[in-house]
């Protein structure tokens, strides 16, 4: 399988602004200047080796949208936040209007998580078969709402494709084009749900907008389940420690320190943070990266987690 | 895990022992309520003295979050003093040392609650 992230971003899509882009263009050319480049060979050695993701590229800004590549004739995302409209674009231009199937598991229907749809290319083409998982009642009423007037010009019964909205059951095994899904509820306002994605002997963990209260052993242990022997684990990493347990003890998310733990007691192999927080900027969130990749060196017992920062268009192969 | 505590005048040396993790942290919540409780603006300082901690867990520092957040309603300062160098890179990823101060040892955190629990200190 291979996961491609379309939006990283949880709550709201922000973007990079010309000041960040001119801080990112002095950072560079200091360091430059300091390393004395002075022909276009060196700079692209330079580019390549000298400088931090934060400074050559972005994080990006788009609300949760994960695509899963799974071998199977279908396409497989998790959630429609704003990054959903870009992968519409790619899944017409593949496509070339042959029919299409797209399926969609929803961890809830909060707006970051739902924002894409009306800018999703596929509904509004006949032919297109969108099926959307879910665990709560309401997705369908909420999908609804958000294609309707005031919030929107288009109405969703005007849409051309087929939508279809499939209640899920948290707990039960689902088979989807070839791959089980499994269904977790988390503690989120309202509930939100993991999905824990199965093929081939591999093992992909979605979970989002998911708080985890530490004193709560049984909690700990049933996403320790969960998480078991995972390939992968998509985590939602928004907060630091400190803050998760004090301001914004539940606020619904959960911190990086948190995530290397649970990885760490279900022997996952790499754990990959997710939902970042829309107030950090591409440094911020570097800093974050390396302070988590430090955090699992000194906490290793057995084998090393690898620990990433997912970031818009990254490409993780399972 | 254990849990010793001695008063230099007003201020309560609380040192605990071991590893402070998911299996044990409701049980140090537990040993630190009662010494929590004296810790206000009339009663004991608290100065953690982790020496003798080799780690802790986000449950564990949840437990400090908790004691900071009692002691500073009920108008009592906690300060963490001695800890070892991955205890201590712990406090700092997690944030935490936004919350408490730190001090490299007991006799520094004493001289900055008060003197005479300094004095009262053996040298």
């Amino acid at each position: 399988m291979r996961v491609r992230f379309w939006g990283t971003r949880g709550s709201l899509p922000v973007a990079l602004t010309s000041a960040d882009i001119r801080r990112k263009i002095e950072a560079a050319l200091s360091k430059a200047i300091e390393k004395g480049v002075s022909s276009a060979q060196e700079l692209r050695s330079f580019i390549d080796n000298d400088l931090d993701f934060s400074i050559t590229q972005t994080y990006g800004g788009h609300s949760p949208c994960v695509e899963i590549e799974t071998g199977g004739a279908e396409y497989l995302m998790c959630d429609m936040g704003s990054g959903a409209r870009g992968f519409g674009e790619r899944i017409m231009s593949r496509q070339e209007f042959q029919p299409m199937v797209v399926n969609v598991l929803m961890s809830h229907v909060h707006w970051d998580h739902i924002m894409g749809f009306p800018f999703f290319a596929p509904a509004y083409t006949p032919g297109a078969h969108i099926r959307i998982y879910g665990c709560h009642d309401v997705i369908e009423q909420a999908f609804r709402l958000q294609h309707s007037a005031p919030y929107f010009p288009v109405d969703f019964k005007s849409l051309a494709g087929q939508i279809e909205f499939i209640k899920l059951d948290a707990g039960r095994k689902f088979d989807i084009d070839g791959v089980q899904v499994t269904p977790k509820r988390q503690r989120h306002s309202g509930d939100s749900y993991g999905y824990r994605l199965e093929r081939d002997g591999k093992a992909i963990v979605y979970s989002t907008d998911s708080e985890h209260k530490l004193e709560n052993l049984a909690e700990t242990e049933s996403f320790v389940q969960f998480f078991r022997n995972a390939d992968l684990v998509i985590f939602d990493a928004m907060y630091s420690l400190l803050d998760s347990v004090s301001v914004k003890a539940d606020w619904g998310h959960s911190s990086n320190i948190v995530g290397v733990e649970l990885a760490q007691l279900a022997n996952v192999k790499h754990l990959c943070m997710f939902h970042h927080e829309p107030a950090f900027n591409d440094e911020r969130i570097h800093a974050v990266l390396k302070d988590t990749v430090r955090f699992e060196e000194l906490t290793r017992s057995a084998h090393p987690l690898l620990v990433s920062a997912a970031f818009d268009g990254m490409e993780i192969e399972v | 895990m254990e849990i010793k505590s001695r008063s230099y005048d007003s201020v309560l040396v609380v040192s605990p022992t071991g590893r402070i993790d998911h299996a044990n942290s409701e049980d140090f919540r537990n040993s630190l309520a009662p010494l929590v409780d004296r810790c206000k603006s009339d009663g004991d300082q608290i100065v953690m003295d982790l020496a003798e901690v080799e780690y802790i867990s986000s449950a564990g520092l949840r437990c400090f979050m908790l004691a900071e957040k009692q002691a500073k309603a009920q108008g009592g300062t906690i300060v963490i003093a001695a800890m070892q160098p991955v205890v201590k890179e712990i406090f700092e990823i997690s944030r935490f040392t936004l919350v408490f101060e730190t001090f490299s040892t007991v006799r520094e955190s004493l001289a900055r609650l008060s003197a005479t629990a300094l004095k009262a200190f053996p040298a």
